[in-house]
């Protein structure tokens, strides 16, 4: 008791009056500064959402909503329906997710369950992290020169036109550019799986892969489908690698193997050559329509995690 | 069927070049409780988890010797077999959280994909929960996250987890010492219960809880079994000086 008296005398004698007001200014101006940052991050988005909606003005009021379901997009009379585009994002997304899948549960597992450390696992760990600092017009090269031809021969065996460029081929890039976000991400949730959870099922008699599959896996969904988001937005706007290998075509894709355009890949394409006020608008607008398709199925995924995650 | 379950045979073990258990000779009888006490890091976690060959999930973990359960050595049966036939409980209640209190408690078979009718898996589920006494407690909310209880209630899940293979034995790693008073004297009168059914190797660091519970108590020291006998005479007269001490309170 009476050293706890004394002790507060002490502190009391040190930090006076002043010292107090200057450490509260200190901690007040901290955190209006993170407050601020944050406002900025607000209004940066706001501001490229407004922007892109008051340029694309003229071409909404021109075309209005058959932009959305509109199947022919052809400048030469100023008609613009970005249906074609829509369907070709969404189809190479869905579809470089689905040859992604596999692959990144795979490695996630070597890397998070297997081989959490060592050299293996730093190797790994190091080549996957090249591979996503890769430009992406390097991935559209190396397609342009090894996968077109493979894609074309494997066209021919198959009796489909053989274009070589499509969205197959330009899915398979996008699933080699998203496996090493949701590969990193998957390896780390995997690793985060408490010891004394596998230790349980193993000394239950589990195997290994019973392990894995009935306990990893279920504690882990939640983060290996925000993996999985995080590869399929970056799938959904990638721009330059599918520009070069998709072929650029403005009818509705009746294949994967067809060639087609995205979103992304048509804005990139047209715009250097837009001539017209209400061509240009119309690709602003197919910007602005990019930007909300991105926000919604991040929303949804979002909702997903979260209906996932344990608890 | 009374006869010795489990003998340890010059049994070492090591983590990399580090010996944690040296020469450890120990015979344990069918449905006894055995205590095993010992200053903290003499090797008695490395100990049980030899038992059921846990030990070497630890990466650079070796053993030497031999451990015979029933005459066969752990080293050379099947893992799987094994871990079935020994149980084992652990110093913090582990449910698994994506599971229900149901799921849990057959966990043993879910994992191994043993494949059991819906009235079978009710009656596994219903009879361990009732040995652990905790059917009454949870037999109103089986299908809610075992997460949910608390932390006594989680303890006995995963006692009831364990003993729902029908285990011939069953290793506890200071299974009370994460709980309050009264989870802790609902968990030794479960021990008590247990005993008639299966043999228990306890580790406790409380030595009212080994004299209430354990037949035998096995006193470690530095890696090696100092003293191993009836916990009574351990407790009243110990041969070793330094069993001695670590009763008497001073050291451990
Ligand atoms: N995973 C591990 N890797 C390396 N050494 C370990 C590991 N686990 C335990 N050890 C070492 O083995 C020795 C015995 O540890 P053990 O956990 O068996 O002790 P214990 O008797 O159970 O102690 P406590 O009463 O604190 O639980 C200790 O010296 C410890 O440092
Ligand atoms: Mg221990």
């Amino acid at each position: 008791m009476t050293i706890n008296r004394s002790y507060r005398k002490i502190k009391l004698q040190y930090i006076g009056r002043k010292e107090i007001r200057r450490i509260n200014f200190t901690e007040a101006s901290f955190k209006k500064m993170l407050l601020l940052s944050a406002i900025g991050l607000v209004v940066v988005l706001l501001a490229i959402f407004v922007t892109l909606l008051i340029s694309s003005l003229p071409s909404i009021k021109a075309i209005g909503v058959g932009f959305i379901y509109g199947k022919t997009w052809d400048p030469v009379v100023d008609h613009y329906g970005g249906l074609p585009f829509l369907i070709g994002t969404l189809l190479t997304a869905l579809l470089a997710l689905i040859i992604s899948i596999p692959f990144s549960l795979a490695v996630g597992l070597f890397l998070g369950e297997y081989f959490r450390s060592g050299v293996i696992s730093g190797i790994f760990k190091n080549i996957i992290e090249l591979l996503a600092a890769i430009p992406s017009v390097i991935y559209g090269f190396w397609g342009l020169f090894v996968l077109v031809p493979l894609v074309r021969s494997l066209e021919t065996t198959l009796g489909v036109p053989p274009y070589g460029v499509g969205i197959f081929t330009s899915s398979i890039i996008l699933a080699i550019m998203i496996i090493p976000y949701s590969v990193s991400l998957t390896a780390q949730v995997i690793s985060l799986v408490p010891a004394n959870l596998k230790e349980a099922a193993y000394s239950l008699g589990a195997t290994r892969f019973e392990v894995i599959k009935n306990i990893i896996l279920p504690y882990t969904r939640s983060g290996i489908f925000a993996g999985i988001l995080l590869g399929l937005g970056r799938a959904l706007g990638e721009t330059m690698a599918v520009t070069m290998l998709i072929g650029n075509s403005h009818i509705i894709p009746t294949s994967i193997f067809s060639p087609g355009n995205t979103m992304a890949s048509v804005i990139a394409n047209e715009f250097t050559e837009a001539t017209g006020d209400i061509y240009l608008s119309a690709l602003i607008e197919m910007g602005l329509f990019l930007f909300v398709v991105t926000t919604i199925i991040n929303v949804i995924g979002r909702r997903v995690i979260k209906r996932f995650s344990i608890n | 069927m009374a006869g010795t379950i489990l003998k340890a045979k010059n049994f070492n073990a090591f983590f990399g070049q580090n010996q944690v258990l040296k020469n450890i000779n120990l015979d344990i009888m069918r449905n006894d409780v055995v205590a095993v006490m010992g200053p903290s890091g003499c090797g008695k976690t490395t100990f049980i988890r030899c038992i059921n060959r846990m030990h070497e999930l630890t990466p650079d973990a070796t053993a030497e010797g031999e451990i015979l359960v029933d005459d066969k050595n752990v080293y050379k049966m099947n893992l799987i077999v094994l871990r079935r036939k020994i149980g084992m409980v652990f110093q913090r209640p582990n449910p698994f959280p994506t599971m229900s209190i149901y799921q849990n408690a057959i966990a043993g078979y879910l994992l191994n994909g043993i494949k059991l009718t819906k009235s079978k898996k009710d009656e596994v589920v219903e009879t361990s929960l009732k040995r652990v006494a905790l059917w009454d407690e949870v037999k109103d909310s089986l299908h809610k996250k075992g997460t949910f209880l608390s932390g006594g209630q989680q303890q006995r899940l995963c006692i009831a987890r364990a003993i729902s293979l029908n285990p011939e034995i069953l290793l506890l790693d200071e299974p009370t010492s994460a709980l309050d008073p009264i989870s802790t004297s609902k968990i030794e009168e479960l021990i008590y219960e247990l005993k008639k059914n299966y043999t228990i190797i306890i580790v406790t660091h409380n030595m009212q809880q080994a004299g209430r519970i354990s037949d035998k108590t096995a006193f470690f020291y530095l890696g090696e079994v100092l003293e191993y006998n009836v916990t009574k005479e351990i407790f009243t007269n110990p041969k070793h000086e330094k069993t001695q001490n670590y009763i008497t309170g001073h050291f451990g």
